[in-house]
């Protein structure tokens, strides 16, 4: 029981801490994967997307 | 009819799990009403079980008597390879989402009208401010601005995933339940039923059947989303369903109360002191950021590049600045409450915040505005188009003031004065009011088939309405600046030069002004409410418009 308080604590205590640079690193991997070259056709299709009709 | 298919399952027609569910559900939630309408303990709990225990009884009936009159077979979820969309509950909440801005609207000159001549409140309870003005904010964006949400959001989901709506009660449910909240609501404020939490009114009650409601239309939109045809989920769909989670998290944050009794009114909130009014203000704020922001983002990212017949002019710059909407919006609530108990660094980190947003907002106007880039001749001729573009323009206006206004030393002069309220009114009359007009003359004639019938009405609301805000506005700023330093004025010997009666009595002439600009702005959604019923009632079917439309752009 101890030791699960104590595993709880270091987990909620290193969130708690890395919480900034966590939300940090996945901001700028939607960033990357927005700018990445290789997605430009997807999302020049996806820009079209409202224009589509069935 | 003849087919042997319907035949064969006509032999076999039964209700669905949904149908019985719900109507044995609600026959039973109709006898607790009753019950709690005999033994209520104040008139007004009494009055909103009987609204309960009558709307479940009709309810019942009306899924009776749809089972009846329906074949055998749900409608199919396509009719000749092409998505059979589900259009009734869009349009139940497109003629709802007129009507109550017809209402709020009114009742908001009713209580402009009061403030400038007081007399006007009858010395009866019901029709005091107090009771008036929280009717007016939830009738304008609980109830128009919801409706409209909630009607562009199932039609957006059907027709960028190419698929049906999930559910077949389910979306009814949805649309009917959320009005019948507003209808406890609003009738709760004039009977003096509140938990006087600015735009979070409505009691426990209230609140417990918008959780239902709200967690529906949560699984209505999320299950859309799973059966969709196309791999890429459109980022118009990204910001409604921002909307959707982050209302269901606000509102459950922000309203545990416990009631004093169950079959009375009143309730008290869990929350005490200094962490209530955080709660109040992180729930008020994303109510700002997440229902009038994001939910209509996501309609300007739809029916922008569709009217204009333009891509979106960064699909980029929408998913970098829906994250970073997301990301900052959430602790932007403290500038709610400078200069107050709660501990100064969490008034700057709102004052922070709230200046880096900022930039995703502006990040949203421009893909708005440039949407237009190569169509720029078509707001010389298309006014619902133009209301949509002035609509951007405001949302970038609101957005450059509102983070200048949480900075502290600027928060000083302006909070409890009417600046704010001027600042409010450019966010919900200039940006949402006017995306949700163009939304609606977009949506109805689509939903009816028809064509509208007449753009030079549309013209008229749009001056008409544009006047009206630029009155409204500029009457609050001056109002506003001029009560804020008459505030702080004061007199050579270290006395408050004015009393503050005196701060009131300077005001008169801006609330004149303020209540003419909202008898325009009215007199607009009267025409537009005039115009779209002679579309659908009166109006052409839309061959020519509508092959028009079906027209890529390229």
């Amino acid at each position: 029981m101890k030791a699960i308080i104590q595993v709880e604590n270091f987990a909620s205590s290193l969130v708690g801490t890395l919480w900034t640079p966590i939300f940090v690193g996945i901001f700028i991997a939607i960033v990357a994967y927005a700018l990445w070259p290789r997605n430009k056709s997807l999302f020049d299709a996806a820009a079209r997307m409202p224009l589509r009709e069935d | 009819m003849t087919s042997p298919s319907s035949v064969s399952k006509s032999i076999s027609k039964s209700m669905t799990m949904g149908e019985a569910g719900l109507a044995s559900g609600l026959a039973v939630f109709a006898f607790v009403s009753l019950l709690g309408m005999a033994m209520g303990h104040d008139a007004a709990f009494s009055f909103h079980a009987a609204l309960a225990c009558a709307a479940s009884l009709i309810s019942v009936v009306v899924i009776g008597n749809r089972y009846l009159d329906r074949p055998a077979e749900l409608p199919p979820a396509e009719i000749n390879g092409r998505p059979n969309y589900y259009l009734g509950p869009i349009k139940f909440a497109s003629a709802m989402a007129m009507f109550w801005g017809i209402a709020g609207f009114t009742v908001g000159l009713i209580i402009a009208m009061q403030l400038a001549w007081p007399a006007l409140n009858f010395d009866l309870p019901w029709t005091t401010f107090g009771r008036l003005r929280p009717l007016h904010t939830s009738a304008v964006i609980f109830a128009f601005g919801g409706n409209v949400l909630i009607a562009t959001s199932f039609y957006v989901v059907q027709k960028t995933c190419r698929t049906r709506l999930a559910g077949d009660l389910a979306p009814w449910f949805v649309v009917v339940g959320y009005n019948f909240f507003i209808l406890i609501a609003g009738t709760g404020y004039l009977l003096g039923v509140t938990q006087s939490k600015e735009y979070a009114e409505p009691e426990w009650y209230a609140d417990l059947w918008l959780t239902i409601v709200w967690v529906t239309y949560l699984l209505v939109f999320l299950m859309t989303l799973v059966k969709r045809k196309e791999p890429h989920i459109f980022v118009a769909n990204w910001f409604y369903l921002a909307f959707i989670i982050t209302i269901a998290v606000l509102h459950l944050g922000n309203n545990p109360a416990l009631p004093v009794s169950f079959l009375g009114s009143k309730s008290y909130i869990a929350w005490g002191g200094v962490q209530d009014a955080m709660f109040q203000w992180w729930y008020g704020h994303n109510a700002v950021g997440f229902f009038l922001t994001a939910g209509f983002l996501a309609i300007m990212y739809y029916f922008i590049p569709k009217r204009a017949e333009r891509p979106i002019y960064s699909y980029r710059l929408s998913i970098i600045h829906f994250w970073a909407l997301i990301f900052l919006y959430i602790w932007a609530g403290p500038h709610h409450l400078h200069y107050t108990a709660l501990p100064d660094w969490a008034q700057t980190l709102g004052m922070t915040f709230s200046i880096m947003l900022w930039m995703p907002s502006w990040g949203g106007m421009i893909n708005g505005l440039m949407t237009l880039s190569g169509a720029w001749d078509k707001l010389r001729t298309d006014p619902v188009l133009r209301m949509m573009v002035v609509s951007v323009a405001f949302y970038g206006m609101s957005t450059f003031e509102g983070p200048m206004m949480s900075i502290k030393v600027v928060n000083s002069l302006s909070h409890y004065t009417d600046w704010t309220i001027g600042h409010v009114h450019s966010g919900a009359l200039g940006w949402v009011g006017f995306v949700s007009f163009g939304a609606l003359y977009c949506l109805i004639p689509w939903l009816w088939n028809r064509q509208l019938y007449s753009l030079k009405l549309v013209n008229w609301h749009f001056w008409i309405s544009t006047i009206g805000i630029v009155l409204y506005i500029s009457a609050m700023w001056v109002s506003g600046i001029l009560q804020g330093l008459m505030w702080r004025a004061y007199t050579s010997l270290g006395f408050l030069e004015y009393s503050f009666i005196e701060s009131v009595e300077a005001m008169h002439p801006f609330y004149i002004i303020r209540a003419a600009g909202g008898a325009l702005f009215l007199a607009g959604a009267l025409i537009m409410a005039f115009n779209l019923w002679m579309t659908v009632n009166a109006g052409r079917a839309s061959e020519t418009e509508g092959a028009a439309a079906l027209q890529p752009a390229e």
